[in-house]
Order: C-alpha cells, then sequence, then structure tokens
C-alpha cells in the first residue's frame, strides 16, 4: 500500500501554517514483514537504512526489507556526537571518506529531509611544532587528493575561537591547528529518520521491533533469518547491527572476527547561548576530548571509550572525570556549566581501526561493519558503497581492501598505526 | 564502578587495572604456521555475556589476572592469577 508523503517544501511548510499543521502526513509506513524478499537488510541504523535507500535508488531494486531490533536510530546512529569529516590519509580510506563528505553537502536536498548539515569547521589541535608538522603531511595529503585543509597559527585560532585556554601557563599550551573547513556536525536522528523515509518511498519495508534471532544456513547459503516476528527468507541477506556483528556472526556459526565490542560515551551540557562555531579537537599526554555546540545550545562532547570490551550501552565514572577534565583544561570558561545527560553506545572496534564492507564465507551473506568510533560520517559513503557491493556481488575498487582477509595479507589500514588492539584505535 | 578483587592488594577500583584481552587466547609456538598466529593476535570471540578475560593491575601490584566477568551485566564471578607459577619464578630469578 503506497502512502502519500507530504513533501518538504517552502510552500508546505507556509501552507501548514494556515491550517493548524494538519496538513502532515507520516512519514513512512508501518509494514507487517513479508516470508520473503530479495534483499533483507539486518539493522536499522544509519547504515542500514542508508544502504536500503541506495540500493533503491541507484541500482533501482524493488523488493528489499531493513530489520531493526528496536526502533530505527536507537543504536548508535542516535548515541554520536554528529561529527563528519574527512580527514584520513590511506588509500581506500581516503576516497572514501571523501565521497562521504560530498554526499553529505547534498543530502538534505536528496532526500527531501533537512539534515542540518552545518560545515562549521574541524579544529585539531596540536601543542608542538613536531606534532603539528606530522599533521600537517596528513593535511597535504588531503589537498594532493581532492580535499580542503588548512593550518592555523595560534594567533588566527586566538582571533576564531576565542574561549580556548591560550593561557602561556597551560599544562599544554595551544600551539596552532589544522582545519577543514568543510567538515563540521548534523542532527542524527534526523539521517535516520531522512534515510528511512526515503528508503520507504521508494518501496522499501521498514520493520522495527524486528529482532534476528536465529539464523538458518545450509552450507555457503544462508536460507532464512528466524525472528520474533516470523521467519524471514532471502536472496541476499546483509549485516550493519555496528556493536552487535560478533552475536550475528556466531548465529551463522562463523567462528570469530577482528571485531570487538566497547563502549563509547557521549555527554550533553545544559543550553547556552552561542559559545563555539566549530568542532574542536583537543588530543595530548593521552588525553582525547572533541566538542562541539548544538543548535539547542547544549556542549555536546566525548572522549575515549571506557576501556575494556562491553555491551553494557552505560557508561563508566572514571571516563566522566577524564573528559571533565579535558573540558576544563581547553575551556576554562566551562566550570561551572551543568551536564545534562551523559550515554554509551556500542562501538564496533576493529583491529586496525578500519572498517569492513566485504563478501563472507557464505555466499549471499554481505558484511558491513567495523566503524569504531567513526561510522556516522560514514553513513551515506557507507549506504553507497555497500549497496553496489550488494547489487554487484563484488566490491568497488575503493574497498577492495577493506575485507576480512586484510590481516592474512599484512595489509592494515591503521590510520593511527596503533596495532592490533582494538581499544587503541579512538 | 567495576571493582576486582586482586589477589594480592584486595578489592580495588577498575581504574587501577587496564584490561587485557579474552583469556582463551593462547600464543602459539614461535615456529607455527601464519595461520594460528593470525588467529590468537587478530580475532575474537567478543562473547556477549559470561567470559574468560585479563586483567593488569597496572597501577597496584602489576599482576595479571584472569577475571571472569559478564560483559552485559559487569558481575564479575571470579578472580585469579593468571601466572600461577609466579613463586617458583621469583626463586628462580632470586
Ligand atoms: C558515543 C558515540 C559517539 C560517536 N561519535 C561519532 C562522531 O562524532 N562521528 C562519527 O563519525 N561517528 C561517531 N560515532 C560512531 C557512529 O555512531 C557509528 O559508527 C555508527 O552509528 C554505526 O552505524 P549504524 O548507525 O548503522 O549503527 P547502529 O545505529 O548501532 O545500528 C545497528 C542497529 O542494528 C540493530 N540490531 C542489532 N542486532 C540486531 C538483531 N539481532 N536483529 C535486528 N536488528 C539488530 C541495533 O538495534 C541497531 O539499531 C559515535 C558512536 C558513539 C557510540
Ligand atoms: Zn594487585
Amino acid at each position: 500500500m503506497a502512502l502519500q508523503v507530504t513533501r518538504f517544501s517552502a510552500w508546505n511548510v507556509l501552507k501548514n501554517g494556515f491550517i493548524g499543521q494538519s496538513g502532515w502526513s507520516r512519514q513512512w509506513r508501518d509494514p507487517e514483514p513479508k516470508s520473503k524478499y530479495d534483499i533483507v537488510i539486518v539493522g536499522g541504523g544509519l547504515h542500514g537504512l542508508a544502504t536500503a535507500y541506495y540500493l533503491a535508488k541507484n541500482f533501482n531494486l524493488k523488493n528489499i526489507a531493513v530489520v531493526e531490533k528496536g526502533w530505527i536510530g536507537g543504536g548508535n546512529a542516535g548515541r554520536n556526537t554528529t561529527i563528519v569529516r574527512s580527514n584520513y590519509m590511506l588509500k581506500g580510506n581516503r576516497e572514501f571518506y571523501e565521497h562521504s563528505l560530498k554526499l553529505w553537502e547534498n543530502l538534505s536536498h536528496d532526500l527531501n529531509y533537512n539534515v542540518m548539515f552545518s560545515q562549521r569547521s574541524h579544529i585539531t589541535l596540536y601543542h608542538t611544532p613536531s606534532a603539528l608538522d606530522s599533521a600537517a603531511r596528513r593535511y597535504n595529503i588531503m589537498r594532493q587528493t581532492g580535499s580542503d585543509a588548512e593550518i592555523w597559527s595560534r594567533s588566527k585560532l586566538e582571533k576564531k575561537i576565542p574561549h580556548l585556554n591560550y593561557a602561556k601557563n597551560a599544562r599544554f599550551p595551544i600551539y596552532g591547528s589544522l582545519v577543514q573547513k568543510r567538515a563540521g556536525t548534523a542532527r542524527h536522528d534526523a539521517v535516520a529518520w531522512g534515510y528511512a523515509r526515503a528508503a520507504d518511498k521508494l518501496g522499501v519495508d521498514i520493520i522495527q521491533k524486528c529482532e534476528v534471532t536465529a539464523i538458518d544456513r545450509k552450507g555457503q547459503k544462508i536460507n532464512s533469518l528466524q525472528t520474533n516476528r516470523g521467519k524471514i527468507s532471502a536472496k541476499k541477506i546483509a549485516l550493519a547491527v555496528a556493536g552487535n556483528t560478533s552475536r550475528l556472526w556466531h548465529l551463522a556459526n562463523l567462528g570469530n572476527l577482528p571485531i570487538e565490542s566497547h563502549k563509547l560515551q557521549a555527554f550533553v551540557t545544559e543550553p547556552l547561548k552561542p559559545l563555539l562555531d566549530q568542532v574542536v579537537v583537543f588530543g595530548v599526554g593521552g588525553a582525547h576530548f572533541y566538542i562541539s555546540q548544538s543548535d539547542k545550545g547544549g556542549l555536546v562532547f566525548g572522549g575515549d571509550i571506557d576501556w575494556y570490551k562491553s555491551y553494557a550501552q552505560r557508561g563508566n565514572l572514571p571516563i566522566v572525570q577524564d573528559v571533565a577534565e579535558s573540558a576544563i583544561s581547553l575551556m576554562p570558561c566551562l566550570g561551572r556549566v551543568k551536564l545534562l545527560r551523559h550515554w554509551s553506545g556500542i562501538v564496533d572496534m576493529s583491529m586496525d581501526g578500519s572498517f569492513f564492507m566485504c563478501k563472507t564465507p557464505i555466499d549471499n551473506l554481505y558484511l558491513n561493519a567495523g566503524w569504531n568510533y567513526g561510522g556516522f560520517k560514514a553513513s551515506p559513503a557507507s549506504g553507497w558503497y555497500f549497496a553496489d557491493l550488494i547489487a554487484n556481488d563484488r566490491p568497488s575498487e575503493i574497498i577492495k581492501n577493506h575485507d576480512l582477509e586484510r590481516f592474512k595479507r599484512g595489509h592494515y589500514i591503521d590510520e593511527s598505526g596503533a596495532g592490533p588492539d582494538t581499544k587503541l584505535h579512538g | 564502578m567495576i571493582q576486582i578483587e586482586c589477589p594480592f592488594c584486595g578489592k580495588r577500583d577498575q581504574s587501577e587495572f587496564s584490561y587485557g584481552r579474552e583469556g582463551q587466547i593462547t600464543f602459539p609456538a614461535l615456529n607455527a604456521d601464519e595461520n594460528s598466529w593470525y588467529d590468537a593476535v587478530f580475532l575474537r570471540k567478543n562473547t556477549y555475556g559470561r567470559q574468560i578475560e585479563t586483567w593488569q593491575h597496572t597501577h597496584g601490584c602489576r599482576s595479571w589476572l584472569l577475571v571472569e566477568r559478564d560483559t552485559v551485566t559487569h558481575k564479575i564471578f571470579s578472580v585469579k592469577l593468571a601466572h600461577t607459577d609466579w613463586q617458583e619464578q621469583i626463586k628462580k630469578t632470586t
């Protein structure tokens, strides 16, 4: 049953102003699961929803479902600090994240949904000349490969971001920074809803409260998925379940993965008047801290993962303390600001800090996982290239090394050079 | 906060310890084939629920411990020393 969804436009906003907002429709259907689909995507986070959208849009495929155990956007999709940037350096990652940023730049128009993408600049602070030099190498590579990057001196920073701690006697005085101006933030919920609405419009069934509980596998093929809403069979099955990847992998009896689930926390303060126009990253001497201000005025920030494996979806206190210390070192003016909420999500940390988007030992199973801290910015490109992988049954050139076997070949994609310990890939 | 009962130092906050890895991992012989090294270094069971894992009491006695913990509730069921032959090792080196 097709649903008549009202398009968002200036005209419709104006019109509804006169008719008491009564002209808006439901944004997407709530269908019962069918027993058979051509493609079933497990996981209604950003990656699952974006994949469904691009399968329908770029490849004109129809019979597709996204099954989500809770509600769409209730996983990491709705828990992240919404930073979007493309300052990755290594081959494969470089092209992938740049493509993602380009998709972000037109996403609201493409989806007819305001994802509030705000290119407010991403500023990484450095505290010694040598740290700035080595980071400049990364940013030069970005400039050589079609992206934007700038170096801002301390005096420029003082003008642009007046509230940072520029004290000469700070423990780690600010020396300079690297800046990606096209980077910024977006509204995470809107991205989930926008993709869901646009995918639904193209015929995708989005099925919430539908958990995959068992996988019926015969040899090299998966026949069907058992869910709490009945059995669903599909020609192709795609996993996009982020922190739950290992659980699904075990349901299919596929053994172990180069992935560990950890939790990452995020924090938001009470709303304040405009204070910070950019995304600022502070990382020195073991600290790791990133902060921006939401449109509602809350300061949104985060730090490191909780340092041990966990599926608990609630944060621990030592990290609250670490993050608060970083906040005060970087912006002493926050000393009296009240914390409103903090929460955590289960992130799928990989052995080299890069993602997996690949075929699997099972002929009709495709894997999308290993997003570490950074899968929000990746969402559009993740959907784009994952759809291409599923539709054409082969990875595109750009993601061909993002497979599970890369460690066997010695082909790590390790941006930070931290080695095979998942918790070090922050 | 998680508290871990160190056999030497008693009950201490988790922030004194650092998480190691899954406790079932044993490293193969140096001349073992690449596949068994690949398994040990890169692959994880990533258990949802009860698992045995290693922790080091970094800011205490520095012993490595085997801890049985639920990765969902964080409840700890048992803690013991990872190197049970520590007394003999000390005798050998002193
Ligand atoms: C605190 C925090 C801050 C972050 N900050 C940033 C940031 O600033 N920038 C950035 O780029 N990235 C960030 N990330 C990472 C980013 O949020 C994730 O990498 C990304 O959201 C993961 O993809 P997803 O949206 O598809 O995952 P999710 O939203 O987690 O989607 C996976 C879905 O699968 C569902 N599922 C699981 N098991 C089953 C099952 N058996 N059956 C059916 N459905 C199932 C889950 O319910 C879930 O909804 C952050 C993450 C966290 C937790
Ligand atoms: Zn001890």
